[in-house]
Parts: C-alpha cells; sequence; structure tokens
C-alpha cells in the first residue's frame, strides 16, 4: 500500500531572474514500512525533495499524496497540522530547542497537536526511553553529546506516531560510532514497521536500506534494490 | 485554544525569558519607570487635589466670602507724618448686604483680632472673633457644650463667649470652663459654649493670593458677640514700615454670606460686587466663592491630567518602542527555532501567540513591579515630603491595563514577523 505517492512533481526556485528546476518532473511511489535512501551529489535536490515530502513546501507543478491526502494545494495551517502529526524530521544538526530541557523538547509536537501536558509527558518518558536516554530527561539540550541529541531529535519526531521518518543525513555531524548507534535505531524502527525516509552520501548506511534512489540535477538518475 | 494550551504557552514564555535574564530586566525597565512615574504622580495629583477640595469644601459651598484686603496703593503713599488709612468692609457694608440683596440666608460680619486670652494665670494667644450667632450657619464648627453666641447677646454688648477646645483645653485644663471668666484685653468674658476646633488640618493653603482660615495648633479661637468687639476693642492698628509709622483702622476682616441655593451663588456674587463697587471709591475687598474655587480646582486636576496622560503615553510609548526593538532581535536571534517549531507543527497563529506572550509577560511583569516601586513613592512623598497622596485602585488598574495593551501593541509586528518567516529559510538560519 503506497503511503507516498508523488505525480510529475516539479519544484521551481526563482532567484531574481533566475528560474532554478530544483526538482523536475519526479514520479514516485513508497510503500507502507519501506526504508528508503537517497543519495546524489550535492546540490542534486534532495534536501528540496525531502522538505516536500515532510509538508514543508509545496510543489511548483505535481501531485503529492501522503498517507492517502493531497498535499500540493494545501492551506499554511493544514499543511503545519499534518507536518506536525504525520512526518516526524530528523535534521542534520539536531535541531533541539536549547532553553527546552530534554523532556520538554520530545514534548513539542505534541503540544502543537493540543495533547494535554499529562499524556504528552508520559508519552515523551516513554520515547526517552526508547531511544535509550531515559537517566537524562531534565537535562539541557548543551549538556548532551552529539549522538545523545540525535537520539532526543529521534524520539521528538516520533512523538506523534507519524506515518513516515524523515532524515536528512542524520549521521552527518557524528563520530561513526554514534552514528552506527543512531543507525542501530532506525534499523530497529524500520523493523517495527516505520517507513523510512533517509539521505545519505554514505554507500555503506544505503546498503543497510531497502532501495536507494539516486538523484542527479533534479531527475531520479537511478533506483537501486538492496535486497537480496 | 484550550487552557492548559495556554498555561503552558505561558510557562514556555517564562522560560524563554528567563532564559536572557538580563536582556528581560533591561527591557521592563521602560515599562517599569512609565508605570512608575504614572502611579506616583497620579497619588500625588489626587493628594493635592482632594486637599485642595477639603480646603475649599471647608469654606462652604454655599458661601460667598468678601474679605477686607489694604488696598494697593495705600501701602505704598505712607507719606512723611502720622497718617490714618481706612479700608476695608464696615457695618454698613454688612447692614447693606443683609437689606439689599434678596435670596441671601445670612450676611455674617467677622471681625478678627489676635489677642491673648487669660485664665488664672495661663495664657493662651488666641484669634478673637467678633460675629454674630448666625457664624454656625457658615463655618464648619459645632457647639459641643453650651451655646453659641445668641441675638440678645448681640443687642445688649454682652461679654459672654464661646471658646473652642482647643482654648478649653489649654486655658482651663482639667477645670470646667462653663460659666468661667476669662480675660481678655483688660476685660473679662463669661464662657457660654464650647466649640469643636475650627479646622484639624495642619497644611496651609492659600488660593489666588488670599489666606483661608488655617489653623495654627498653637492658637485658640475665642468668638464674642460682634457688638462687643466694636465697643471693647479699637478698630486702629499702629503698622511701622520703614521709618514712619501709621495707623490703619479697619472694621471687618471678612463678611460672609450664605445664600439659599447654590445655583444664586454667581448672580448674588455679581449683585454683591456691583453694591460694593458702589459703596467703595478703592478695591479693598476680594470676593471669594468657593464654588467657583471647586470648579477651578477641578478644571486644573483636569488640566494635570491631561499633561500627566501625555507624560505617561510618551514614557509608554518609548518603553513600548524599546520592547518592540528587543523583540525584534529576539525573533531573529530565534529564527531557527521558530523554524524548528514549525517543522514540528506549529501553526503561524501559535508562532505569533508564543511571541506576544513572551512580549505581554514582559510588560506586565514589568507593570508590577512599577506599581510596587511607584506606590513606594508616593509613601515617602507623604513621609518625608509631608504632602499628602492618594492611591487610588484605578489608578493601578489603568497602569496594569496599559502595560498589558502596550505589550500586544508593541508585540504585534515582532511575532507576525516570527510567524510569516519561511520555515525552511528558518531552518538553515544559522
Ligand atoms: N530556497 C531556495 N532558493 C533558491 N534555490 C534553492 C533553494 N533551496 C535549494 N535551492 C537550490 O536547489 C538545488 C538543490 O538544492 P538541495 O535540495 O539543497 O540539494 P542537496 O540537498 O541535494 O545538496 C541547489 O542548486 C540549491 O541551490
Ligand atoms: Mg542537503
Amino acid at each position: 500500500m503506497p503511503i507516498i505517492s508523488i505525480k510529475n512533481m516539479t519544484k521551481t526556485f526563482q532567484i531574481g531572474d533566475v528560474r532554478l528546476d530544483a526538482l523536475k518532473n519526479l514520479d514516485l511511489t513508497i510503500n507502507k514500512g519501506e526504508y528508503i535512501t537517497i543519495m546524489g551529489p550535492s546540490g542534486s535536490g534532495k534536501s528540496t525533495m525531502l522538505n516536500l515530502l515532510g509538508c514543508l513546501d509545496t510543489p511548483t507543478k505535481g501531485q503529492y499524496f501522503l498517507d492517502g491526502q493531497d498535499i500540493a494545494t494545501l492551506e499554511d495551517d493544514l499543511l503545519s497540522k499534518i507536518r506536525g502529526k504525520k512526518t516526524g524530521f530528523i535534521f542534520q544538526s539536531y535541531n533541539l530547542i536549547a532553553q527546552l530541557n530534554i523532556i520538554e523538547n520530545i514534548e513539542v509536537p505534541m503540544y502543537y497537536q493540543g495533547m494535554s501536558e499529562t499524556l504528552s509527558k508520559e508519552r515523551a518518558e516513554e520515547l526517552a526511553e526508547i531511544v535509550g536516554l531515559s537517566d537524562r530527561l531534565k537535562h539541557k539540550p548543551s549538556e548532551l553529546s552529539g549522538g545523545q541529541q540525535q537520539r532526543v531529535a529521534i524520539a521528538r519526531a516520533l512523538a506523534n506516531d507519524p506515518v513516515v521518518l524523515l532524515a536528512d543525513e542524520p549521521t552527518g555531524n557524528l563520530d561513526s560510532k554514534s552514528g552506527y548507534e543512531i543507525l542501530e535505531i532506525l534499523n530497529d524502527l524500520h523493523e517495527k514497521g516505520k517507513t523510512l525516509i533517509v539521505i545519505t552520501h554514505d554507500d555503506r548506511i544505503a546498503k543497510l536500506s531497502e532501495r536507494t534512489i539516486h538523484l542527479l540535477d533534479g531527475r531520479i538518475d537511478k533506483e537501486d534494490n538492496n535486497k537480496r | 485554544m484550550q487552557w492548559f494550551g495556554f498555561k503552558r504557552t505561558i510557562k514556555l514564555g517564562i522560560k524563554s525569558l528567563w532564559m536572557h535574564r538580563l536582556r528581560s530586566i533591561l527591557t521592563t525597565l521602560g515599562i517599569i519607570f512609565g508605570v512608575c512615574s504614572v502611579i506616583a504622580m497620579l497619588a500625588i495629583g489626587e493628594g493635592a487635589s482632594r486637599q485642595t477640595q477639603e480646603a475649599i469644601a471647608r469654606l462652604g459651598s454655599s458661601n460667598i466670602i468678601i474679605e477686607t484686603v489694604k488696598p494697593p496703593q495705600k501701602q505704598t503713599d505712607s507719606g512723611s507724618g502720622n497718617t490714618v488709612i481706612s479700608y476695608g468692609l464696615t457695618y454698613a457694608d454688612a447692614e447693606a448686604i443683609r437689606n439689599c440683596i434678596p435670596n441671601v440666608e445670612v450676611a455674617v460680619p467677622i471681625r478678627q483680632l489676635d489677642q491673648q486670652a487669660r485664665y488664672l494665670n495661663r495664657k493662651l494667644p488666641i484669634k478673637l472673633i467678633g460675629t454674630i450667632p448666625w457664624y454656625t450657619e457658615i463655618s464648619p464648627i459645632s457647639v459641643i457644650r453650651g451655646r453659641f453666641l445668641t441675638s440678645i447677646d448681640v443687642e445688649y454688648r454682652l461679654n459672654v463667649c464661646v471658646i473652642d477646645e482647643k482654648t478649653a483645653r489649654d486655658l482651663f485644663l482639667f477645670d470646667d470652663p462653663m460659666g468661667q471668666d476669662i480675660k481678655i484685653y483688660g476685660s473679662y468674658y463669661r464662657v457660654m459654649g464650647i466649640s469643636s476646633s475650627t479646622i484639624q488640618n495642619n497644611h496651609s493653603n492659600s488660593f489666588g493670593g488670599s489666606n483661608f482660615e488655617t489653623s495654627d495648633q498653637a492658637i485658640g479661637y475665642v468668638y464674642i458677640p460682634v457688638s462687643t468687639a466694636k465697643i471693647r476693642f479699637t478698630e486702629f492698628k499702629a503698622s511701622f514700615d520703614g521709618g514712619t509709622s501709621s495707623r490703619e483702622r479697619v472694621e471687618l476682616q471678612k463678611i460672609t454670606i450664605k445664600v439659599q441655593s447654590m445655583e444664586q451663588i454667581i448672580p448674588i456674587r455679581n449683585v454683591l460686587q456691583a453694591l460694593l463697587e458702589n459703596r467703595h471709591k478703592e478695591k479693598d475687598y476680594n470676593i471669594i466663592v468657593p464654588l467657583e474655587l471647586l470648579k477651578q480646582a477641578a478644571q486644573s486636576k483636569r488640566i494635570f491630567n491631561i499633561v500627566l496622560g501625555s507624560i505617561a503615553a510618551i514614557s509608554l510609548l518609548v518603553g513600548g518602542i524599546g520592547i518592540m526593538n528587543i523583540m525584534l532581535a529576539s525573533v531573529s536571534e530565534r529564527t531557527r527555532e521558530i523554524g524548528i517549531r514549525r517543522a514540528l507543527g506549529a501553526k503561524k497563529k501559535d508562532i505569533i501567540f508564543q511571541f506576544l506572550t513572551e512580549t505581554v509577560l514582559l510588560t506586565l511583569i514589568g507593570g508590577l513591579v512599577g506599581i510596587a516601586v511607584g506606590a513606594l513613592i508616593p509613601f515617602l512623598v507623604t513621609r518625608f515630603g509631608n504632602m499628602p497622596t492618594v492611591i487610588t485602585t484605578w489608578s493601578i488598574l489603568l497602569s496594569f491595563g496599559i502595560s498589558g495593551a502596550t505589550g500586544i501593541t508593541f508585540g504585534l509586528y515582532p511575532a507576525w514577523r516570527a510567524a510569516n518567516m519561511d520555515p525552511i529559510e528558518s531552518l538553515r538560519h544559522e
């Protein structure tokens, strides 16, 4: 069953007089529970694609269905709602909120969905346990290592039980050991049935996924099926 | 937005403000000073205004007071030898007023002398007031024991007096003054009654150059029939200025008129003016209408309030602009946080609400501190400056309301800016 379905999607940026097609007539279908990696040289449109998939942006042309819902033409408030409810973002630079402690950071997406404080706190504690940070709940992000911060970010992305997890080079800022731990967690999540889309530069990481999409100049260059 | 959402937004706001403590404190200073000055000025103004109103009200709002004043030219032509300067209100004036002007309830002549009263070996400086029984109609005094002066006292020029509590206390100590004789300027006067002390206020007020009854704590009041005063005390008073001496003659220091209803005050004042102009060559009298003074006081209070309002508005505007400036800086500094929140599902209005909450919190906290400090200032002014102050509830509510309104007004634009930033751009912001 497709969880994501893109048809003939184009994203054009206008910089002064210059128009730049960051994505050109893309077609892509991703099924529920799939683990996808996206690769490609810098500037090939990977982040642009992930932002569109994560509803942070809308396509210039074409269609995008997420979990059966047409996203391409939604207005801002609904887009925000879907972002918070159906997608979970993991960034290269963690992007935790500095003045909030770990538990509060994990609660943020639930807060914007209107969940009560008691419920969201309980859920945030569960999630912290899943990513192995139960002993750090009251710490501020600055008191944590990069790997730990990224684990908080994963917990936060899972907060509203999204249909898809989107990660833009999640291990890009980490040493190999911490990076490995993050990949372990993502693998576990995949095994539990989460749909994952991960941008990476690393062939070894791509090999862990089921399918790798290679982007080049805003087009899909080729697709690798990594399942033997 | 549900209540718990609101509560959490406030908690979040406090957290963000706490993270930049120093900046938050500096930001609120503008509001603190603004509110503080509003509270303090309102309290001082209100205190002064009430004091004025009380002082005027004591004069009697249905009274017209005519005072003797020394005409200016008489002060200069003191000549060479001994001259007698005669001026001021006369018994005939009082008579004329009583007879010629309709709707006058009473016209009370008042002769006022600085004297000394003695009883046994005790002395007390007093204001001796020669008047008629209707004095009680135009003055706030009341008779505590015995009686006030009567028509018979006046008609037969009896040597009787009514003393005020102060005189009774200081002259008689524990003795009963009733029926005793006190000695003033060589004559004895029998105490027929005791009145309340004139004024319990120890501040002196002056309006338009004329001093109103102000009681000196050290001075007692003794009332005697005006007719008795006329025969017992000379109307001449020696005055020395420069090397030359001159003598002054004044019959009455005051005539106080009570009219039947307030609407008649102004017409009667005009008639009085005409009458007196006719009878006096020089303007050696001054007509005071307490009701008009009250109106003037109200008017000047209105002006004071307008001036105060403008100052407050300007200081809060300055404070508000300061806050807006800092909030704009804060928004651009927290661009990334805004991007993160948007990516995690925050709607534009959530962001607006978050920043607006922070600004309003800042101004309300500033307002509260300002009110606390502002309430302290009038307290100190009263304590050390010996000036009355009144902090009204509405001034506190007003200040608090204004601080909140300032927060909303000047927080709206930065919040709007924050909400309308592009999420992706914000996330890329370093
Ligand atoms: N907001 C934007 N405005 C203009 N051009 C953009 C914007 N975002 C991305 N681009 C351009 O689109 C292309 C693809 O960018 P991006 O998706 O970030 O590449 P990648 O993540 O693969 O390195 C690049 O040429 C980039 O300069
Ligand atoms: Mg990128």
